[in-house]
Parts: structure tokens; C-alpha cells; sequence
């Protein structure tokens, strides 16, 4: 077998057993039965009763100030779609690597693989492909998804559905690849932490950009373009909100733009070589404190 | 034919921490050798840079004349770590199966089956990790140590956890090993293990060796003691080879002999007088 078959072999062996664990400790099947909770009982219902209501509100006369409410309540729940999957994204994220590293090495649990002739570079691809192959399809089901629902219970579709998933897929790889940094350097609990602070992070310097561009004050605006470039994942979500809500003209475009899940900005051409870059680089530093380290 | 395992002037510091001060170690192919020291002294250690786990600071090991840690020394090496963990949802026979996929071993259910009848877990095949005593899932990272025949074998503390019938099947495998050329390193505190199924015997103290030789070399001679008529004569100096020679002389001079013995000190005594207080 040659070595690439041999090294492909080996992701596949170490990704599966992570999956593995991953179904046997039951963990998935805790995410899908949340996750469909929240999707019917949570989203489904709300979408539901807020179409309802806005509709009952618009023939109360908001059409005749020029606000379509269709589509102002289904690019604001759509929006929030995407705010919560991407957050339920990041929560599975950090669970399936949580150990992958340090956590596995403190309890014992590495040292067994690490001393095969799998490579510890495999090993962290591995478990760098099995979080993705696990986290990005949950969170284009979950948009997808929601997408659905929007359009079912208030006949709302975007223009461009596929760049918010894109967005989403691209932000919790970047989230994969950030958690896995932090397992090669910090303990379990450290790393969790740590990955929910950054994640609060970006999330807070994207609504602080949103209240800049309401405002119209540069500083905002500018903080907040330097943690995204710091954080990408929170600019590719915030294009990908973009996208969702960059068709809409008149008075509703006005109002989308002004409310929480609005205003986000279009981030440009050079976004994605970026993120990748930033990818690649993360990968590598992961990759090289590993094989730096004593286990 | 090179050495399984030959460690040059090997150092090993965590940070302000000086765990191996220029060890020089071979075990030659076949052979059965116990790592003996004090807790810190760096055996396990020197065991982890053997296998890949820890990078020396300085000097030179390899491992059937390949560099310790690489690939082609870590697809002939197996090793049982001190502190190790199973994952608890696998059974026996998965974990065994993920460790040959791993080891890229061609054994299939043939070489899981022998394995786990080695170490006498042959009822427990599909059995989860999460149900077995600490014995058992000692005695299976053993067998999960012997997946691929490694031509070098090796175990840090391997009998810590078990019973002695436990530690009498892990003495027999060790036998085995050795019948079918496998080179091991054992790392235990068990002296009177070591002392049974060791041919050679390493100690090591404060990250130096300081004495190396078969059992019974290590063990120092004690004298010889002969009964009389007049009670036991003791002649502290002496050796096996005097014994002829003592009672030849007590004879010609006129004393009855009802015995003679050689006193030997075990190998515990000659660890303790070597490592001093850091041993007790």
C-alpha cells in the first residue's frame, strides 16, 4: 500500500473511532433530539405565531408606510436561524474535540494511538475531519431546515438561501479548527471556556458593528472589522447574513437593516482565500505544537 | 544484528527538572530486561522517548536501528503505558481491532483471539472496557502491546494492577515473549518479579544507570555459613567457590560438619543499598 493509501487509511480509522464514540456515548442522539425540539416546538411554532400575528398587525396598516411584513418577520427569524445554529454549531464543535489533544493525553487515552505508526499529523487531520464531517452537515440541516419552515409557515424565501449555508459550513470549520488549536495548548474545561469566550467575542464585536453602521460611527464600525479579520468565522457568518437580506429594498430594507439580525456588512471578495488562509495557518501551528509535545 | 533498543548518552530536562542525565541502555533482540529505580528516576521516561511519547534533550536512542519515535520504529515497537486508558464504550475485541488497523497488522480475528487467550481474557472478547477491573483492562493493554509482533516490547508497570495469579499469567507471557525472540523492557517496582523472569536487570537513580547485570550478578554475595558440632560458622567474605576449600579446613581441624550453605543478598537488598533512601 502506498503511503498516501496508508495515511488516508488511517484518517478514515481515527475519524470513525471518534464517530464512534461520539454515537455510543450517546451525545448524538442528545444533539438531533435537541435540535428537532428546538426546530418544531421552538421555531416552527414562533415562526408560525409570529407570520400569524404580523399578518393580523400589516392589515392593521403598516402596508400603507411601505413595510412589507412577510418579508421583515422571515428575514428576522431567518436571521436568527442562523445566529442559533451557528451557536449550536460551536457548542458541537467544542464537544467533539474537546479532549481530542490535551484532555485524551492527561487521561490516558492518547498515548495508546499516539506510539502506532498512524503519525500524530493524522491523527489531528483525522479528528480535524471527523468534527467537520460531523458539525458542518448539522449545521446545513439545521439552516436548511429552518429555511423551510420559514418558507412553509410565512411563504418567506430568501434570494440567496445557499450563501447563508455556505456561511454557515465555512464559520463552524473555522470554530473546528480554533477548538482544536486550543486542545493542543489548554486542558478540557480551559478549552471549552476558552472557545465560548472567543465565540462571545465575535459575537459581540459583529452586533458592535451593526450598532456602528446604525449610528454611523466609524470607531465601531472599525473595531469590529478588525475582530472579524481576527475571528473570521463572525465575518463569514456576518456575510452570510448579508446575503440573506442584501436584496431587500424600500422602507423594509430600512427597518431589516436597523434590527438585530441586519446591517451586517458584505465582506468582500478576498473573505474566503482569507478564511482558508487563516484555516491552513491554525492547522499548521495546531499541527506543529502536537508534534512538539510530550505526552 | 542491530540492538532492539540502544539509548547513547541520553538526557532528558522538564524545564528546571534533570530526568535523565545521560543514560546509555541496549536490550539486545530477544532479551528480557527490568528497568529498576525509585519513583522519579526516570524510568518511564527513558521508556516514553523509547516509544515516540517524549522528546530527548540530548543524546541518541533508537530502536532496531531506527530513530525512537519514528515511524519505522513505532511500527515495530509495542508499549503499555503506566497510566493508560481505554475508551470504556469499546468492547475487548473493537479495541483490539482498532489497535491492529492502527498497527497496520494483518492478524484479523485470528491474532485478537490468541492475544486475548494470552492474557487470559479469552470469555471477555466482547465485553466493554467500562465493565472490566482494572486487572483485566491492565491485561488487555498488554495484549493491545503484542498486536503486529513488535520485535520490541515495552511495559511500564504492567503487573501494578493486577492479583497474583494475574502476575503469574503476565510472568508466563513474558517467558513467551522471550521464547519467540521478542526483546521487552520492563519497567516495574516489583523486584521479585524482575528477579524471576529478567535476564538482565537495569537500575536506575536520579536519571543515571547506576548498575546493570544479570539477577544474580546484582545479587551480592553474602557469605557462607557452615553448622558445626560448635554451631554455625560464618565466613562473610566467602563465596560458592570457597565452600570446598572452608570445609576442608574445619574437617582437617578437627570439626564435624552437618552443613554448609552460600548466603546470597536478593536483589532487594542490593536495590535498596544502591538507591539508598530514595527506595523506601
Amino acid at each position: 500500500m502506498s503511503r498516501g493509501r496508508m495515511a488516508a487509511a488511517d484518517v478514515r480509522t481515527i475519524a470513525g473511532y471518534a464517530l464512534r464514540e461520539a454515537v455510543r456515548r450517546r451525545a448524538l442522539v442528545v444533539v438531533i433530539v435537541l435540535t428537532v425540539g428546538f426546530l418544531l416546538a421552538v421555531f416552527a411554532y414562533g415562526s408560525h405565531e409570529a407570520f400569524d400575528e404580523v399578518s393580523r398587525l400589516g392589515a392593521a396598516g403598516n402596508a400603507d408606510i411601505g413595510l412589507d411584513d412577510q418579508v421583515l418577520t422571515g428575514s428576522t427569524l431567518l436571521g436568527l436561524a442562523m445566529f442559533v445554529t451557528l451557536f449550536l454549531g460551536t457548542v458541537l464543535a467544542v464537544f467533539v474535540t474537546l479532549n481530542a489533544v490535551r484532555g485524551d493525553a492527561e487521561r490516558g487515552l492518547l498515548q495508546p494511538l499516539v506510539v502506532r505508526p498512524v503519525g500524530r499529523t493524522t491523527l489531528l487531520l483525522a479528528r480535524f475531519l471527523a468534527a467537520v464531517a460531523v458539525c458542518v452537515p448539522y449545521v446545513v440541516i439545521v439552516y436548511g431546515t429552518s429555511v423551510m419552515l420559514t418558507g412553509v409557515t410565512g411563504d418567506y424565501w430568501p434570494d440567496r438561501p445557499v450563501a447563508g449555508g455556505v456561511a454557515l459550513a465555512s464559520a463552524v470549520t473555522i470554530v473546528v479548527c480554533l477548538a482544536l488549536v486550543g486542545t493542543t495548548l489548554l486542558s478540557s474545561t480551559a478549552n471549552g471556556i476558552a472557545i465560548f469566550m472567543i465565540f462571545g467575542a465575535g459575537l459581540a464585536a459583529g452586533l458592535m458593528g451593526q450598532i456602528g453602521s446604525a449610528l454611523n460611527s466609524e470607531t465601531l464600525e472599525q473595531i469590529s472589522s478588525i475582530a472579524s479579520w481576527i475571528l473570521p468565522f463572525e465575518a463569514i457568518y456576518q456575510d452570510g447574513l448579508h446575503a440573506l437580506t442584501a436584496d431587500i429594498g424600500g422602507a423594509t430594507g430600512v427597518v431589516v437593516e436597523l434590527g438585530p439580525f441586519g446591517g451586517a456588512q458584505d465582506a468582500g471578495p478576498l473573505l474566503y482565500p482569507y478564511a482558508l488562509a487563516y484555516l491552513v495557518i491554525a492547522s499548521l501551528l495546531a499541527n506543529r505544537i502536537f508534534n512538539r509535545m510530550d505526552l | 544484528m542491530a540492538d532492539a533498543l540502544h539509548a547513547a548518552e541520553l538526557r532528558k530536562s522538564y524545564r528546571l527538572t534533570r530526568a535523565l542525565e545521560g543514560v546509555d541502555l541496549r536490550v539486545a533482540p530477544g532479551e528480557l530486561v527490568g528497568l529498576l529505580g525509585p519513583n522519579g528516576a526516570g524510568k518511564s521516561t527513558l521508556t516514553k522517548i523509547a516509544c515516540g511519547l517524549v522528546r530527548p534533550t540530548g543524546g541518541r536512542v533508537e530502536v532496531l536501528g531506527h530513530p525512537a519515535g519514528s515511524q519505522a520504529a513505532r511500527a515495530r515497537t509495542g508499549y503499555l503505558a503506566e497510566l493508560f486508558r481505554f475508551p470504556g464504550w469499546a468492547t475487548a475485541d473493537e479495541l483490539l481491532a482498532l489497535h491492529q488497523r492502527l498497527a497496520r497488522s494483518e492478524g484479523g480475528a485470528a491474532e485478537r483471539a490468541e492475544l486475548l487467550e494470552l492474557v487470559g481474557l479469552q470469555e471477555s472478547a466482547t465485553r466493554r472496557v467500562e465493565a472490566m477491573s482494572k486487572g483485566m483492562q491492565q491485561r488487555l493493554g498488554i495484549a493491545q502491546a503484542l498486536i503486529g509482533e513488535p520485535a520490541l516490547v515495552l511495559l511500564d508497570e504492567p503487573t501494578s494492577a493486577l492479583d497474583p495469579a494475574g502476575r503469574r499469567t503476565v510472568r508466563e507471557l513474558l517467558e513467551t515473549l522471550r521464547d519467540r525472540g521478542v526483546a521487552v523492557l520492563l519497567n516495574s517496582h516489583l523486584l521479585s518479579e524482575v528477579e524471576l523472569v529478567c535476564d538482565r536487570v537495569v537500575i536506575v537513580d536520579h536519571g543515571r544507570v547506576v548498575a546493570e547485570g544479570t539477577p544474580h550478578e546484582l545479587a551480592a554475595p553474602g557469605g557462607v555459613e557452615v553448622d558445626t558440632e560448635r554451631g554455625v560458622r560464618r565466613f562473610p567474605e566467602a563465596r560458592r567457590d570457597d565452600v570446598p576449600d572452608i570445609v576442608a579446613r574445619l574437617v582437617a581441624g578437627g570439626e564435624r560438619i552437618y552443613g554448609a550453605r552460600v548466603v546470597e543478598a536478593t536483589l532487594e537488598d542490593t536495590y535498596l543499598d544502591l538507591v539508598g533512601a530514595d527506595a523506601r
